[in-house]
This record gives C-alpha cells, sequence and structure tokens, in this order.
C-alpha cells in the first residue's frame, strides 16, 4: 500500500513553465498579478462587518473573497515559475513591500464607501480587459486558465460596481460630492496600469501578457460611459500618473496593511490550523 | 505477491455521488458537475475537481471530504488533481439537483444569464429582461433581486413580490 498524502496538483503542460529564458520575469509579472488581487483582496475585505447596508457588506466581502481566490492562483504559478519551493502562502505573508509589485492604486486606504467603490469601478474596468484578453490570446495555457476562471467572477464585479457608480454619482447631493472627490483622488493612480516597464514588455514579446497600452484607449471609453451616466467628470485624458507600486516603490499605506495581513506568520512561523 | 483488484471508475464515480456539497448539502458534488474526471494512472487512483468560485472556502472541505470517502470504500493510492479548465459552468448543475435546489428553497440556475461584465449592464440598461427567476416557495415569476451576490459566491439574494418571501438564487457562471 501506499500511505502517500493525498496531493492537490495541477497537470496542465505549459512550456513557459520552466523557461529559463524569461523564468525572472515571468515570475514577477504573476506576482504582479497576484499582488494586485491580494492587495484588493485585502483592502475590500476591512468592511467585512462595517457595510452601510448588509447587503453591500455582503456583496463586499464576496469580492474580497473572490480576489483572494484569484491570488491563491497567481501566486500558486509564481511559486512554481519561480522554482525555489515557495507557495503562495510563501509569497502572501513572507515577502516585504519593496517585494510586493501591485498597482499603488490598490493599496490606498479604503476610505469611506466612494472611495472604496470609485477604486473597486476603475480597477474592475481594467481588470475585466486585461483578463479578457488574457483568456482569449495568452500563449501560456496556464496564464490563459487562471485569467478565464478569475474573468468570471470579475464579469460581476464590474457589472456591479458600474450601477453603484451610477447610482452614488446621479444620487443625493452628498452621494455625487463624495464619488466626484473620490475620482479626483483616484484618476492619477490609473495611468499606472498602462504604462509598461521591461517586465511587460518581454511578456508581450513572448506572447503571454497584452500591450498594456493598448488597452487604455478601450479602458477610458467604457469608464467615461459610466462616468457620464454617473453625471461625474472626469479629469482630462493624459495627466500626471503616479508610478512606482509595479518595481516596489509604495506609498506608506502598503507597510501597515503588510503589518496586518503578515502578523500572525512572522509571529508564529509555519502556524496552521 | 498479491493482487488488489481495483474499484471500477463506475463504482468510484456512484460513490463520489454520495459526497454532498458542504454549504448546500441536498446536493452531491457530481450533481453540480465539479468531477471532471476519474481515472488510473497505474495503480494510483485520479480524480479531477475543479473549483465553483476561486475563494470558495468549501472548495479545501470537498477535497477533504471526497478523500475521507474514498478511503472508507477502501481506497488507498488516490491523488486529487485540481482542474481549471474549462472553468465550471452551472450549465454543468444537473437536472435532479436543480430539483432538489428548489425543494431545499434556493432556486436553481437560469442558464444563459451569466453576467458578461459591462455588456450585461448596458443590455439591462437598455431595457433586456433578466433572468425568469422562479420563487422556489410559491413559484410565481413575479420575483426581483435584491442583490447579485448572497450568503455564499454562488448565490444572488432575490425577493418573491407575490408572497413576499427572500430567497437564495443560484446564480449563473
Amino acid at each position: 500500500m501506499s500511505g502517500e498524502k493525498t496531493a492537490v496538483t495541477e497537470m496542465r503542460a505549459d512550456p513557459f513553465v520552466n523557461d529559463e529564458a524569461i523564468r525572472r520575469v515571468f515570475f514577477e509579472w504573476l506576482c504582479r498579478m497576484g499582488d494586485n488581487a491580494l492587495i484588493l483582496g485585502h483592502r475590500t475585505s476591512e468592511w467585512c462587518g462595517h457595510g452601510p447596508v448588509l447587503e453591500e457588506d455582503i456583496a463586499l466581502a464576496n469580492t474580497a473573497l473572490d480576489l483572494i481566490g484569484h491570488t491563491q492562483m497567481w501566486l500558486g504559478l509564481a511559486g512554481e515559475v519561480e522554482g525555489k519551493g515557495r507557495d503562495a502562502d510563501d509569497l502572501a505573508y513572507l515577502r516585504d513591500a519593496m517585494k510586493f509589485h501591485n498597482l499603488l492604486l490598490v493599496e490606498l486606504p479604503k476610505g469611506d464607501m466612494a472611495v472604496t467603490i470609485m477604486r473597486e469601478f476603475l480597477f474592475d474596468a481594467y481588470h475585466h480587459l486585461l483578463l479578457s484578453w488574457l483568456a482569449e490570446h495568452s500563449k501560456s495555457p496556464r496564464v490563459a486558465e487562471i485569467a478565464a476562471k478569475a474573468l468570471k467572477e470579475v464579469s460581476y464585479h464590474i457589472d456591479r460596481a458600474s450601477d453603484i457608480v451610477v447610482r452614488l454619482g446621479d444620487g443625493t447631493e452628498e452621494s455625487h460630492r463624495r464619488m466626484q472627490d473620490a475620482l479626483d483622488l483616484l484618476w492619477p493612480y490609473t495611468g499606472e496600469m498602462f504604462i509598461g516597464d521591461d517586465v511587460d514588455a518581454t511578456l508581450t514579446g513572448a506572447g503571454i501578457a497584452p500591450d498594456l497600452g493598448g488597452l487604455q484607449g478601450k479602458w477610458e471609453q467604457n469608464v467615461r460611459s459610466i462616468l457620464d451616466e454617473a453625471t461625474l467628470k472626469a479629469p482630462e485624458p493624459g495627466g500626471f500618473a503616479h508610478l512606482g507600486g509595479k518595481q516596489g516603490r509604495h506609498t506608506e499605506h502598503l507597510g501597515f496593511i503588510l503589518a496586518e495581513m503578515q502578523f500572525l506568520q512572522r509571529a508564529y512561523p509555519g502556524a496552521s490550523w | 505477491m498479491t493482487t488488489t483488484l481495483l474499484p471500477k471508475t463506475d463504482d468510484v464515480w456512484t460513490w463520489l455521488a454520495e459526497v454532498p456539497d458542504p454549504e448546500i448539502p441536498v446536493v452531491s458534488v457530481t450533481e453540480l458537475g465539479i468531477i471532471r474526471d476519474v481515472r488510473y494512472e497505474g495503480d494510483r487512483l485520479v480524480v479531477a475537481v475543479t473549483p465553483t468560485y476561486s475563494g470558495c472556502p468549501a472548495t479545501a472541505v470537498i477535497d477533504l471530504m471526497i478523500e475521507e470517502k474514498l478511503r472508507e470504500k477502501g481506497i488507498e493510492n488516490l491523488r486529487l488533481e485540481r482542474r481549471l479548465s474549462p472553468p465550471w459552468t452551472t450549465d454543468w448543475v444537473t437536472q435532479e439537483a436543480r430539483e432538489k435546489l428548489t425543494s431545499f428553497g434556493i432556486a436553481p440556475p437560469v442558464d444563459g444569464t451569466a453576467s458578461e461584465g459591462m455588456r450585461s449592464r448596458a443590455a439591462r440598461m437598455s431595457g433586456a429582461r433578466g433572468p425568469d427567476v422562479a420563487c422556489p416557495r410559491c413559484g410565481s415569476t413575479d420575483t426581483e433581486r435584491v442583490s447579485q451576490y448572497g450568503s455564499t459566491p454562488c448565490k444572488a439574494a432575490w425577493r418573491c413580490r407575490a408572497c413576499l418571501e427572500p430567497f437564495d438564487y443560484f446564480k449563473c457562471i
């Protein structure tokens, strides 16, 4: 008999997973995907038990849960590609802030409901386009299948976020003002989504990921159509963009998230329950 | 040397049909459509399972329950495989399971109505009808969505305008 423990593993063949030529940048790109989902998921989960109404509380908790699920898939694959035996938990709980390469947009404090919803909307609009491309065109089968899985869930995210942006933007005087303030606050953080670096260029060249700049037009068009409906004034295109998150240069907010999120594994290494 | 007779995969499918979904125990994992393959690699049994929602906390429990059931049936050499593609869809929920869901108080999925993001919203805005969801209690289709999220990732919160009861709808994905 075999007393071997049951293993839960992926079996899909993917030439890129063991490709020495792109191992480092592929790992880096997968961490960015996972870190965006993880940090936004954590931020969104901060509403759990604090939502203004029960339905919103539940919706935000479910959204956060989906994002944490995406994190497990992206960081799990990142660990495999890296090939040093690190799994998704190791990457989530044992990296320092400078090793996190998420967009600055997702680490900003949750603010009020307007900031939370506006941030989710601006990110979802990008996330949906990115995942759609990856699911349909990525030459990495593992990336494509994760994207296809996540896309089904993110379709519900953007659907709901668009509805609420309109409801709050074209709502009361106060909700409109708060949504416009949230838009003005967050807009300068959206440019980073479309500005690629060497990592992006290598992945684009390999056919794994899209040219990020190429997504921007469609994103703007989608986002502006909802903002118009919401009677919100979208800033002019091409303004100032805060950059650095993808390279590990963060706002002061990320460290506090990690302090909370990583405390247990740092204080009690290897703890499980 | 002893030769072990390996159970037929058909028998394994029958055993798996006894494993309930931990959150909706009236339906089994096979009825949900999440068991994608049962096969042997040599004398090792491999069961391929696909997650419903990627963050669903029930996924780990389901793996554990599948393992327990197969161990109980005498399977010693076992590997569970997580299969992501094709991604799970509610279209795979069997007819029997849909009837069980209804009698359990959960409206079953109306196929072909999964959200496509902003496109779905645009269709809604231009007057497209949403799914005709029948109230699992009184059967009326005079129902409305309260929220597209509910008590578990796979459900949405609805209410019936005829009998005024709130109910869960197993939403399409």
